[in-house]
């Protein structure tokens, strides 16, 4: 089996599975962190004994995002598909599984943002407080500057944790290196293409997260020597 | 006129309470640290020590004073402002007269001295060139001139509380609140940032309140002083006659006089 053959002879379908991959990827990540940025930031601050106690927002916020967390992915999609239809016209191809994607990765989004949160040190917005700060400066000024270096490890992490989400939404036609793999690699029974296009992945994957770490150490001033 | 119950507070004359507390109760649904019916006033220019065991009400005392809390009864005035029923609003405008330390320094981590110092200027939208100026001038009031782009990660103990003190003087407050300001120091830092407080007190003349477990402290720089004991004032007054005379159990217990039949 010769694999640099496969990849060569592949590599117009794989180029375009690449630049799917991405495309779902980065555009969802980003829908994403606009929706769950806030919403992690909501779930912190309305919670008892923080900076603006709400029990109702709160238990409300908790509420939603279990619920979709729970939901697989798989199902999510398949629930979805007449939101598809009514946002972006078709049900079928990355645009269409952006959807899905989106509001699967909105509540693990705010999830991440609220660890990241929590990793704050108290004393630092006790200090803002004896100053006089408002919520919307402890906000603005400390809470996400200071957690910044943690929100892009976790930026790594959702955008991760979505290229494989991607391949998922490729089985039901949404194109991908996923779709490529399955389409090829298991309904072809071409297992060279499917282990070329593992290989791809995991690269990607690996170039994503060392990138993200690099760019997190060198941000962190707790880490300046 | 119903006036002697307060006139007793004035009779140094001349001298300005610029904290007062007045029959002051705080009382938390199911935490301890209470304070129960505490009257006590801080005149200019004092360093003023809150000494007691823990849970005795100093942080309680202290986020009264800070505006971080408000009394469940009686009266509390800062710079002759009633603030016992303020609202945040108002509460944060009066803050920036009051500067505060705190034991474990509460620096932000990713700014560099220089924004640190800054961090309340900019909080009341002061205009660059000034807080630049003002951060400079501050940083060498605490001796850091050469550390104002380094990150707190990179200072030690002592640098980090200097930088702490900077940054509760930049709003050029009237009075300083300093929480167990040396607790996490070693004694020849503590040393140190005692003198650097003594002198803001002498050289600014900002009124400060020190809350601290060590009675060396208090005696090393506090010129009033009043021990607290499960909530209530036990003692209070000039600290060298606290210190010479103790009649409180807690106090001589806080001295190290009477043994502590417990241990």
């Amino acid at each position: 089996m010769d694999l640099w053959q496969t990849f060569m002879d592949f590599r117009f379908i794989l180029w375009d599975g690449i630049v799917e991959t991405f495309y779902m990827t980065f555009v969802s990540v980003s829908m994403a962190y606009v929706l769950g940025l806030p919403l992690g930031v909501l779930l912190v601050v309305s919670g008892a004994d923080n900076l603006m106690p709400n029990k109702f927002l709160s238990s409300g916020l908790g509420m939603l995002v279990n619920t979709l967390r729970s939901i697989p992915y798989i199902i999510l999609i398949i629930i979805l598909i007449p939101v598809s239809r009514a946002i972006v016209g078709t049900m079928i191809g990355p645009s269409a599984a952006i959807v899905s994607l989106v509001i699967a990765a909105a509540p693990f989004v705010s999830r991440m943002v609220e660890t990241s949160i929590n990793e704050i040190d108290q004393g630092v917005i006790d200090a803002a407080k004896s100053m006089g700060a408002t919520n919307f400066q402890i906000i603005t000024k400390v809470i996400i500057p200071e957690s910044v270096p943690s929100l892009i490890r976790g930026f790594a992490i959702t955008t991760i944790t979505l290229i494989s989400f991607s391949a998922m939404a490729g089985a039901i036609g949404a194109g991908g290196l996923g779709h490529i793999a399955i389409r090829y690699g298991h309904q072809r029974n071409m297992t060279d293409v499917m282990i070329v296009t593992i290989i791809i992945i995991v690269v990607i994957v690996a170039i994503i997260q060392f990138l993200f770490n690099t760019l997190a150490a060198k941000i962190d001033k707790k880490l300046v020597s | 006129m119903c006036y002697t119950g307060s006139i007793l507070r004035y009779v140094e004359w001349g001298v300005y309470n610029v904290i007062s507390l007045d029959n002051v109760t705080k009382i938390y649904g199911n935490k301890v640290d209470a304070l129960l019916g505490v009257t006590l006033d801080i005149s200019e220019g004092d360093i003023f020590g809150i000494v007691g065991k823990s849970g005795a009400g100093k942080s309680t005392m202290l986020k009264l004073m800070g505006l971080l809390e408000k009394p469940t009864s009686g009266e509390i005035k800062i710079l002759n402002a009633d603030v016992s029923t303020i609202t945040p609003r108002d509460a944060n405008a009066i803050k920036k007269n009051i500067g505060t330390v705190f034991q474990g320094f509460n620096l932000l981590a990713q700014r560099n001295v220089e924004k640190n110092i800054a961090f309340p200027l900019e909080l009341i939208k002061e205009k660059k060139p000034y807080i630049k100026a003002r951060c400079a001038e501050l940083a060498e009031v605490v001796d850091l001139s050469d550390k104002l782009k380094s990150y707190p990660v990179q200072l030690s103990g002592g640098q980090k509380q200097r930088v702490a003190i900077a940054r509760a003087l930049a709003t050029k407050p009237k009075i300083m609140l300093c929480d167990e300001p040396t607790s996490a120091l070693d004694s020849f830092t503590t040393r140190e940032i005692l003198k650097l407080l003594k002198e803001i007190n002498k050289k600014l003349g900002i009124t400060i309140v020190i809350i601290t477990h060590e009675m060396a402290v208090v005696k090393s720089i506090c010129n009033k002083t009043v021990v607290l004991d499960e909530g209530k004032i036990a003692e209070m007054g000039k600290t060298s006659e606290v210190l010479k005379n103790p009649k409180s159990p807690i106090t001589k217990l806080l001295l190290g006089i009477e043994e502590d039949e417990t241990l």
